[in-house]
């Protein structure tokens, strides 16, 4: 049975103070709190088992590589991959986007398109610039409407025989828009496309099956969902893994090393060149665990009713608007007050203990589509409570009136 | 005044506050009646960088002293950004560059002076400053 004071427990920062008042976190968009069963896989593994691992034939190596390789398999059910090998450890979602990105930089060619979202984050854009350059290939962007979601007329139009990949978030960092990537994915195989998803604000909310979506490839973070910061996973399709050449060169990912040539190791150690976050990984697997036990249908039931409740107080705010309003939508509500700067409530509100995120939320595009400097962006997470959004709702009316 | 005599004086009339919330009321009018830039001025190369609002700064020599204004789209950086002119408007540019800034720890701003603050209370300190060295050259 659901209970968020019981959730709460588990998380020992959720009692911490700030500024003297009870903390109130509400940027699990940008990063989520660690359980104490995470928090104990941590020191358990510097406590007991810190080790190298994929090389020694020590006790400690064993475990730790024992530990580190059934985090994969935890990864791999979570997501539903057919192998764990297509499961490529990370240090987070921006490296599993480079990663691609630089693999499919030797298989473009002049001419050839690549379509982005206008819902981008920062890393989400940036890579594929930089892949346009390097390729002569020509970036295509789905563009957004004013309730912020993709116009997915607009995707069918762009779609044809030259492109390559398709990238867009699953959920949108800035305005937590659920994009449809069943249809974004279905219409891409059509033209002969591969398709990569950024999970980053998805994995922490719904569980995804890469199977059933037929994704080619799947990243996301650990530090949204209740993991540790600098780890995060790529999955790939086998067949294209197989495709890509590595990205790192280094220990792990080599079979066979002479001067004169190396040959790779195998998935998925091909794509992990030197020592790993061995303990990120570990602790990775730890979340996953950890927020299976709680199940994924109760946290987005749980999280819906905070996000509805929290849109309707805010909008008794007068003077409040809130920008992304699709009705397919998770627990991020990106708002400000008329005339005010989104940096001034943000200010006030961490006076009051209250953690939210203001400015662009490296959506720069995002922004400069609404015409404003940026939003406060309020995001709730399944140990948030109704009572903490009264405080926020208070907090925000209290900034209206010092800030007016 | 000197800039140390200015400074006591801010320093005084925040040691009346007795919260954060009548400091910050305070920093917001004093905001409101910052000696605003001139709009021509308001340009992208005026835009001091490292800040999560825009602040904009102006300098002119006016008899060896140096008369700043400002603006920014945001209230309490345009509160912490009256200080600083207040501080170091019409005075003589080497006086500026000596400036001692503890100021800003007794009137309870510190949380602001971290380097990685994201109003850039530091970068606003540091581009004053540079206006004066650049103008102290021309001096001599």
């Amino acid at each position: 049975m659901f209970n968020v004071e019981t959730i709460r427990k588990d998380f020992p920062i959720l009692s911490r103070k700030v500024n003297g008042k009870p903390l109130v976190y509400l940027d699990n968009a940008a990063t989520s709190q660690t359980p104490q069963q995470v928090i104990d896989v941590i020191v358990d593994y510097y406590s007991n088992y810190n080790a190298n691992i994929h090389r020694g034939v020590h006790t400690l190596s064993q475990e730790a590589t024992d530990k580190y390789e059934q985090a994969r398999y935890k990864i791999q059910a979570h997501v539903n991959a057919k192998f764990a090998h297509e499961i490529i450890f990370t240090s987070g979602t921006t490296h599993g986007i480079n990663l691609v990105a630089n693999g499919f930089s030797s298989l473009l060619k002049k001419g050839d398109e690549i379509i982005v979202s206008a819902l981008e984050h920062h890393s989400n854009i940036v890579p594929w610039q930089m892949l346009c350059e390097r390729t002569g290939a020509l970036l295509k962007v789905i563009p957004m409407n004013q309730e912020g979601e993709l116009v997915m007329a607009e995707y069918d139009k762009l779609l044809s025989k030259n492109t390559k990949l398709v990238f867009v978030n699953h959920i949108s960092n800035a305005l937590g828009t659920i994009n449809p990537i069943e249809y974004i994915i279905e219409k891409a195989h059509q033209v002969g496309a591969a398709v990569l998803i950024d999970g980053a604000q998805s994995c922490p909310h719904i569980k995804p099956d890469v199977q059933a979506l037929d994704v080619d490839f799947y990243v996301t973070s650990a530090h949204k969902m209740c993991g540790p910061t600098g780890q995060g996973m790529l999955y790939g399709k086998e067949s294209w893994l197989k495709k890509l050449p590595p990205y790192q060169g280094g220990g792990e990912m080599i079979a066979e090393v002479t001067f004169e040539k190396t040959t790779y190791a195998d998935l998925p150690h091909k794509f992990e060149a030197g020592t790993p976050n061995i303990c990120g990984g570990i602790a990775f697997g730890a979340a996953i665990d950890y927020m299976n036990h709680i199940g994924f249908d109760a946290i987005s039931d749980y999280e819906h009713e905070l996000l509805e409740y929290a849109t309707t107080q805010l909008l008794q705010i007068e003077d409040l608007k809130i920008y992304g309003t699709s009705k397919e939508k998770t627990s991020v509500i990106s708002f400000n007050l008329e005339g005010i700067h989104p940096y001034d409530v943000g200010t006030i509100l961490d006076k009051l203990g209250i953690a939210v995120r203001t400015g662009h939320h490296c959506a720069q595009p995002i922004m400069a589509f609404y015409k404003i400097p940026g939003t406060v962006r309020a995001s709730f997470s399944f140990y948030n409570t109704k009572a903490e959004i009264d405080v926020l709702v208070a907090a925000v009316k209290k900034a209206k009136m010092m800030l007016s | 005044m000197t800039i140390e005599d200015i400074q006591n004086e801010i320093i005084d009339e925040f040691s009346m506050f007795e919260d954060w919330e009548e400091r910050y009321q305070y920093m917001i009018d004093l905001g409101k009646d910052l000696p605003l830039i001139n709009d021509q001025y308001k340009t992208d190369s005026n835009i001091i960088k490292g800040c999560q609002s825009k602040v904009w700064v102006h300098a002119e020599m006016q008899n060896d002293k140096i008369e700043f204004t400002a603006d920014s789209d945001a209230i309490i950086t345009k509160g912490i950004i009256a200080i600083l002119i207040r501080v170091f408007s019409n005075q003589h540019p080497k006086d500026i560059i000596a400036a001692d800034m503890d100021f800003i720890d007794k009137i309870g701003l510190k949380e602001h002076l971290s380097p990685t603050r994201a109003n850039g209370l530091v970068s606003m300190i540091k581009q004053l400053k540079m206006y004066a060295i650049a103008y102290q050259t021309q001096l001599k």
